[in-house]
């Protein structure tokens, strides 16, 4: 009985680093979004940066996330 | 076709249907439990993203219909005794609220059948161990370390957030990472049914040996499977939304994330895993990747319990059907009698205290008890 270690294993790591990696990046980009929060709200705590760096910054992380999960998902379907 | 054929594909149907309820959880247990979605609008983006999910891939259809039984040696008689089982043990557990695996007792079904009408050499026992039983065993623990990891770090990064922002970011993020686990349950699981069907094709030479899905079987398993998921199985929402840990959009979040990963990967690679038992393992693992974060440890064990049970329990139904059916037309009739009156008692049973979309959410959050990392 052959037992196919080789793709259980890339299973595993596929899984891990594609999930790993868009919730790690959706979390960048919503950190990096609460800058534009603190900007209008005077008592909170200061923001990591500024609004227009903040969005720019979920934006890049947002695209990157999406780039993995089309990727993804064209790998399959292709 | 055959009286028999069509009759064993109409039980495959409503065994995908089962699936389809019995699995909506899956996708949006945690959405609907952290409010990201209303469980009405939960249930149906589950459907139609089943069905579509149901076009993209074949894989795992083949690893059914061409690697669990001899396809020689069996008839489409054993094939419905077999779906008879997996079919009652999915409305049985669908009754107790437990998210057992519609695989597992699709697969056990299938197994007692077989074991009964042709012996244990018509069974392919290398192929269920290395592309069910293993992935069913090890899907679950990869997905919950995922999960875990996941989870621990997006509240390590969200910590420096605006509160607001995090969970209004998360639970939008949600309706993707759902919508994501939906896709992938209905690659993964209507491809089951697909495979049932293809293979009863087979077995009357409609198909030749080895041959994938006709286009007619890819449509119609996906309906059954949208149509059942769209209905929603509410019991097993409840269980997993709410008695599990106290779910917080984060959790959804990455839990959803480490379930899509794991199903879609796998289903890509053949491997026919049980989407449930996939994410109920991401469920548990993010709730510990919380930091305080309580998993109620005692709802896992019964879990486990059920999840153990499963494929011995629908094989021996399988086994039972498949030997009453095996005596002939009458045999056959009274299996179906038989399973119609048990579903329509369990289906009557689940009137008592009916869970829906009005109460799905109506139960106290879980104490914390033991876990933190």
């Amino acid at each position: 009985m052959s037992i196919a270690w080789g793709s259980l294993l890339v299973v595993f790591i596929v899984s891990f680093g594609s999930a790993v990696a868009v919730v790690v990046l959706v979390a960048f980009a919503l950190v990096a979004l609460s800058g534009r929060a603190t900007a209008t709200t005077p008592d909170s705590r200061p923001a990591l940066m500024t609004a227009g760096t903040g969005t720019a910054v979920a934006g890049v992380c947002l695209v990157a996330a999406a780039a993995i999960v089309l990727y993804g998902l064209y790998i399959i379907v292709a | 076709m055959s009286v028999i054929v069509i009759a064993v594909i109409l039980t495959a149907l409503i065994f995908d249907f089962t699936n389809g309820f019995h699995d909506t959880a899956n996708a949006m247990a945690t959405s609907i439990a952290t409010g990201a979605l209303r469980p009405k609008v939960a249930v149906i983006i589950a459907g139609v993203l089943n069905l579509i999910g149901a076009f993209l891939s074949v894989e795992v259809a083949k690893t059914i219909s061409s690697g669990l039984v001899d396809e020689a040696k069996i008839t489409p008689v054993v094939i419905f005794g077999g779906l008879v089982g997996a079919i009652l043990w999915n409305l049985l557990t669908w009754l107790l609220g437990l998210p057992s695996s519609s695989s597992h007792a699709l697969f056990g079904g299938l197994i007692g059948a077989t074991w009964v009408a042709a012996g244990g050499s018509a069974i392919k026992f290398a192929g269920v161990v290395s592309k069910v039983l293993l992935p069913l065993v090890l899907s679950p623990i990869v997905a919950g370390i995922v999960a875990l990891t996941a989870t621990y770090l997006a509240y390590r990064i969200a910590r420096r957030g605006e509160e607001g922002t995090i969970t209004r970011g998360f639970r939008i993020s949600q309706i993707v990472s759902a919508s994501m686990v939906a896709l992938a349950h209905g690659t993964n699981d209507a491809q089951k049914t697909m495979g049932v069907i293809t293979l009863t094709l087979i077995t009357v030479g409609a198909l030749p040996p080895d041959a994938g899905p006709p286009l007619w079987v890819i449509a119609t398993c996906g309906l059954a499977i949208a149509l059942g998921t769209s209905l929603g199985g509410w019991r097993i929402i409840q269980t997993l939304g709410k008695r599990i840990s106290d779910i917080q959009s984060p959790q959804g979040f990455a839990a959803e994330t480490s379930s899509a990963a794991v199903i879609l990967v796998s289903a890509h690679l053949g491997f026919a895993l049980s989407t449930t038992q996939v994410c109920t393992g991401s469920i548990f693992g993010a709730g510990a990747g919380r930091k305080l974060a309580g998993v109620q440890w005692g709802v896992a064990g019964r879990m486990a319990l059920a999840w153990l049970l499963t494929l011995p329990a629908a094989a021996v139904v399988g086994a039972l059907a498949a030997w009453v059916a095996g005596s002939g037309t009458a045999g056959t009739i009274v299996v179906a009698v038989v399973a119609l009156a048990i579903a329509s008692g369990i289906y009557l049973a689940s009137r008592r205290e009916p869970v829906n979309a009005n109460n799905v959410n109506d139960v106290p959050a879980p104490q914390p008890v033991t876990v933190g990392v």
